[in-house]
């Protein structure tokens, strides 16, 4: 399947990544390339066969709701960019 | 005391040869001596290193220090270590300064072992050459003009250039079998989920597996005994008994069955790595085991399935990295997008780019069925290839690379340097474990052997590693770092 640049600019997006033109440009030659390699997957007949997610094919084990982990807000906090009375601060969007 | 393996520096420090501040110091010397070279390490924990050393040493005084207490170790930067940066080789993480220790970091303090650093990496662990590091590119230590290989090429380059006897590596798609191969060390990548993946920098949780690297497969077994067993905090690692990697190492190899997979030894294989291999595998005949032609008829799909499920499942991994919570931050964001939009592009470099719009791209409406979906169903087939081969015989063997290591900027093509990791790539999306073991040169420039295993097989893939390295001296072979220009 062909990629185009509207494509690139539009997966940007969704990744929330700032792309200016030449930088989408280039990703269109590169992403359609990656895209012509892997659509050789198109030729293999899957019919019947599950999906395999985990290398093991086991399912995600589930535990008890419960609080394990102590209260570390300042210490993981201290690693933020802007932080004030244990909130992370962010720029204003709303006036 | 820079050529000993991680067994007899442990050894040396039982029987009082020589102490834990002795190794620490020569080896630290020897990092500030060597490494502006190489570029090996990220961040050099020197002062740490020295008292953890000294408390090492006191508590060997005192009778209470286990096997590996006062033994230098790396990790890649990768792992997550309290009150030290964790890069991940990544500008958007250049000032995060981790507040924990990954699970396996906290095991290896708790036996004693002494942190050297953090190694150099490909950026969140995307490469095969060690070129996409915000910290600049890791130098080959057989020769600076060549890759150390990726994406743990910090840590094989530290081992092989004997500035730490071992260090910790994972491996998404062969990043830690690839780089041991092309620094001539041996690198294990355990069975997925034998070693918990908490706070390990997350690339693709599905694939990525920590594992050590060192010079012997003797040293990679007994860092698996602290390494391995189940962790609470990861959902995704195996809870079953850990056994001794080490108690079967000097097993006879009478009866074994190796496996030569044809695919691996076609078109696009070096012809000096093929010889490699080859007189490798004569070694094992001579050794009691026998050859047994197989087939793993997916191994050309593994590329294509690989490069759907890393990007789409690294897409999601690293959507958390936006700006406002740790990582780098742009200068005065107008809006909430915008900060996300420029810290991310700011932060991140061009491979990682690449990856997280091809999973975007690959996920999203209309898409991902035919994307995502159908790279999952053929993972399947290609695991299956590996149940059926194992049903003939015990162990897989071939190259851990289709080349032995490449000059630094030859790769260019996205595309082409993907193709390095043809024969490492479907273990990991198999699960099962695999060892990169050194099996010759071309030139000067290493081969590795890689020898693959069923599902949870480390303590009998170790064994077939040790009884190589007992028959041949490929992995005593240094390169002269100390020369003031190697090659």
């Amino acid at each position: 399947m062909a990629i185009e640049h509207e494509d690139v600019r539009r997966a940007a997006h969704l990744a929330m990544l700032g792309l200016d033109e030449r930088e989408a440009e280039r990703y269109v030659t590169d992403l359609s390339r990656i895209l012509e390699m892997v659509d050789r997957l198109q030729e293999v007949d899957t019919e019947g066969v599950a999906p395999l997610a985990h290398p093991l094919d086991t399912t995600q084990p589930l535990r008890a709701d419960e609080v394990i982990e102590p209260n570390r807000r300042d210490a993981l906090q201290a690693c933020a960019p802007a932080v004030t009375d244990g909130l992370y601060l962010v720029p204003r969007v709303v006036e | 005391m820079h050529d000993k393996t991680l067994a007899e520096l442990a050894r040396g420090l039982a029987a009082g040869q020589w102490s834990s501040r002795d190794i620490t110091t020569a080896l630290l010397d020897r990092i500030e001596r060597l490494d502006p070279a190489l570029n090996s390490f990220i961040t050099v924990t020197g002062d740490q290193a020295l008292q953890d050393a000294e408390a090492a040493d006191e508590a060997r005084a005192r009778g209470q220090a286990g096997i590996l207490a006062g033994v230098p170790l790396a990790y890649k930067d990768i792992f997550c270590t309290e009150g030290v940066r964790t890069s991940c080789g990544s500008r958007m993480l250049d000032n995060f300064i981790a507040p924990y220790n990954a699970t396996v970091i906290d095991k290896l303090r708790q036996a004693g072992t002494v942190s050297l650093g953090k190694t150099n990496m490909d950026e969140f662990a995307m490469g095969s050459s060690n070129e996409n590091s915000h910290y600049g590119p890791v130098k080959n230590p057989w020769d600076h003009s060549l890759v150390p290989g990726g994406s743990s090429g910090g840590s094989a380059a530290a081992v092989a250039a004997g500035l730490v006897p071992a260090a910790l590596g994972t491996d998404t798609g062969g990043s830690i079998r690839q780089p041991a191969a092309f620094c001539g060390i041996t690198g294990l990548k355990p069975t997925y989920g034998r070693v918990s993946r908490y706070g390990m920098v997350a690339y693709a949780s599905s694939l990525d597996q920590g594992g050590p690297l060192a010079r012997t497969a003797e040293d990679c077994a007994w860092l698996l005994n602290v390494m391995a067993g189940h962790d609470a905090r990861d959902s995704t690692s195996v809870s079953r008994s850990v056994p001794d990697y080490t108690s079967e190492l000097d097993k006879p190899l009478d009866g074994l069955r190796i496996g030569l997979p044809r695919e691996y030894f076609g078109e696009g294989l070096d012809e000096g790595v093929a010889s490699a291999i080859r007189d490798a595998i004569r070694v094992y005949e001579s050794l009691g085991a026998s050859v047994i032609d197989v087939s793993l008829p997916h191994t050309e799909l593994a590329i294509p399935t690989y490069y759907v499920i890393a990007p789409a499942e690294a897409s999601s991994n690293l959507s958390r990295y936006d700006g406002v919570r740790f990582g780098h931050r742009c200068e005065n964001p107008e809006t909430l997008e915008d900060l996300y939009k420029r810290s991310r592009a700011e932060g991140f470099g061009e491979e990682v780019k690449r990856r997280i719009l091809i999973g975007t791209h690959t996920l999203s409406e209309g898409f991902f069925d035919a994307y995502y979906r159908k790279a999952q169903q053929v993972r399947r087939l290609i695991r299956q290839d590996f149940l059926d081969a194992f049903q003939q015989v015990d162990v897989l063997m071939g190259p851990a690379a289709p080349t032995p290591a490449f000059p630094l900027g030859e790769t260019a093509d996205p595309v082409q340097m993907y193709l390095q990791d043809i024969y490492t790539i479907a273990i990991n999306l198999a699960g099962i474990p695999g060892i990169s073991v050194p099996a010759g040169f071309v030139g000067h420039r290493p081969v590795g052997l890689q020898i693959l295993a069923p599902h949870f097989a480390e303590a009998h893939l170790l064994n077939v590693a040790h009884a190589f390295q007992q028959a041949t001296d490929w992995h005593q072979r240094r390169p002269d770092v100390d020369s003031p220009d190697p090659r």
